[in-house]
């Protein structure tokens, strides 16, 4: 324990069976991270279901600097008849295919009818074909993203919130690592004052990894900001590389969401809203080794 | 019980209720004008004069593919293509001092620009090619633009259905050195398939402001009163956005 002062004890709050443990309320987020956090739940939102309904205008992805269909593709999503006439869908990975009819490549609209889209109308927006209106959805988003995280990086700067991300020298110890990720695989999922490391690394990993790499990488798609700035497509190694990037990049954000909505569900979704909306959540009663915490 | 038809069902009607959010003009116009930001934001974070990336010879697309129309059926071009554009000429008016007809061969003989640069269609895909012709702003001080001129329209021979393909660029663009009326591509004639005899190149916009098969060019006040008022064939029909930079 003393070799990780940093190191929140999940297991032994959650074991704690000692005289009258009293949960705390406590002011767990600031004013800018919920303002930000709801906007951004919905922004995401969009920028995704917009972004797969323009990749359904050309659902294949090269690496340089060009790339359409005669070019090869390293990832496709298409559909294709069988002998008997029958449609199907499928993803071709780096040259293996595999069958997805139903959900990639084929599905069926809300009259029951086979379309060939890349992405079901149920992931996209709109959920009918309109790459203009995708467009206009995704590039109006993009604004309120990038600005918006800029503010929030800013104001975090300022109210102090910058510190809740910093990643103490025994907190980068791969045992303190590897004991927090465990931490977070047995339910329920206990809560502390402070976030973990593996909450930090993925906090940060998202702020100064992903959705800059997004915003870099969407750019870099852009003709008029590619003349300007024209480091930013080289970043990439090109265009169609950049395409690339961006799509890989997007599942990654699915990815931290979808691990994001489980983590909250495993520690008591309740609470949790609430803390995401008031600011003050229940945390379990402070343990000595975290008073003991610089 | 939740049956795959109930939710089909229900999925629809979520969707249609997202569906109908969206397409409310209200909505529409407010999105609209938030995406129409990035001409101003653009503009004031790149220079006006910035050059579109050129490429070496040995980064050309193996195949460039062809989009929209591959092949104009307007009676009056169809006879220029079988004279192998001979008389071919361009027409320049609007809002300028000296209208003129520009044959094809003197269009050839004006200093030319030739650039190797990505065409990136608003799909999402890119061909790189070689792209040689007068720059546009050569042909427009030749006819002596009128102050009024704020815009410069370029009319097509080809159509989709009823309506004739056309597009529009601001002056800053038109006076761009990378701004030319292609003839040659690829050290070849421009082929049929990508706008013979002559295509409109604005390097720093997508692929639909690439007007093939240009027969006109008129310089005008405002795009309002044009076909859709939109300022483009698929600004009109389908919403595109005009500043195609993005």
């Amino acid at each position: 324990m003393d070799d990780y002062p940093d190191q929140v004890p999940f297991h032994a709050l959650i074991r704690r069976d000692t005289a009258t443990p009293q949960p705390r309320l406590i002011r767990r987020h600031c004013l800018s991270t919920r303002l930000w956090h709801w906007l951004n739940a919905l922004v995401m939102l969009v920028m995704v279901m917009s972004g797969l309904m323009i990749f359904n205008a050309h659902p294949r992805l090269y690496w340089g600097a060009y790339g359409a269909n005669d070019d090869a593709a390293w990832l496709e999503i298409g559909a294709w008849v069988d002998a008997a006439g029958r449609n199907h869908g499928g993803v071709t990975l780096m040259n293996r295919t595999w069958e997805t009819t139903g959900v990639l490549g084929l599905s069926r609209g809300s009259d029951g009818a086979e379309l060939a889209l890349a992405f079901p109308g149920w992931v996209t927006l709109p959920s009918t074909y309109d790459l203009a209106l995708g467009r206009s959805w995704h590039l109006a988003g993009a604004l309120v993203l990038a600005w918006g995280l800029l503010a929030y990086l800013l104001w975090s700067l300022v109210n102090g919130h910058w510190r809740d991300w910093h990643i103490t020298r025994a907190q980068w110890h791969p045992l303190a690592i590897w004991r927090d990720l465990r931490a977070h695989l047995r339910l329920p999922v206990a809560l502390a004052e402070h976030y973990g490391v593996v909450q930090k690394l993925a906090y940060a990993g998202v702020l100064f990894g992903l959705l800059p790499l997004m915003i870099a990488s969407g750019l870099a798609m852009a003709p008029g900001v590619d003349a300007g700035l024209p480091w930013i497509v080289d970043m990439f190694g090109g265009r169609q590389s950049a395409r690339s990037v961006h799509f890989i990049g997007m599942a990654g954000l699915v990815l931290f969401v979808l691990v994001h909505l489980v983590m909250v569900l495993a520690s008591g979704p309740l609470n949790q809203m609430r803390g995401m909306i008031t600011g003050h959540m229940r945390v379990p009663p402070s343990h000595p080794s975290e008073e003991d915490a610089p | 019980m939740i049956t795959r038809r109930s939710m089909i069902v229900g999925g629809g009607l979520l969707l249609s209720g997202c569906d109908k959010l969206v397409r409310q003009p209200a909505v529409d116009g407010w999105v609209e004008r938030a995406a129409g930001l990035h001409l101003p934001a653009q503009r004031l974070l790149v220079s006006r004069h910035a050059l579109a990336r050129e490429f070496s010879a040995r980064e050309i697309s193996p195949t460039f593919r062809a989009n929209g129309n591959t092949m104009p059926e307007d009676d009056g071009w169809i006879a220029h293509a079988n004279q192998g554009f001979s008389r071919w000429s361009l027409r320049v008016e609007g809002l300028v001092r000296r209208p003129l007809d520009i044959p094809l061969q003197a269009l050839k003989t004006m200093p030319q620009r030739r650039q190797i640069t990505r065409h990136d269609c608003v799909e999402g895909w890119s061909a790189i090619g070689q792209w040689m012709g007068p720059e546009l702003r050569g042909i427009l001080s030749l006819a002596g633009l009128l102050p009024q001129a704020r815009y410069i329209v370029f009319h097509c021979a080809d159509r989709t259905g009823e309506d004739p393909y056309y597009e529009s660029i601001d002056l800053i663009d038109a006076f761009h050195p990378q701004t030319i009326l292609a003839w040659s591509m690829n050290g070849q004639p421009l082929p049929v398939e990508h706008g013979a005899p002559l295509r409109l190149r604005v390097e720093r916009q997508l692929g639909y402001k690439q007007a093939k098969y240009v027969t006109r060019i008129e310089a005008r006040a405002s795009l309002a009163g044009l076909y859709g008022g939109k300022g483009g064939y698929w600004e009109d029909v389908a919403g595109y956005q005009w500043y195609a930079g993005i």
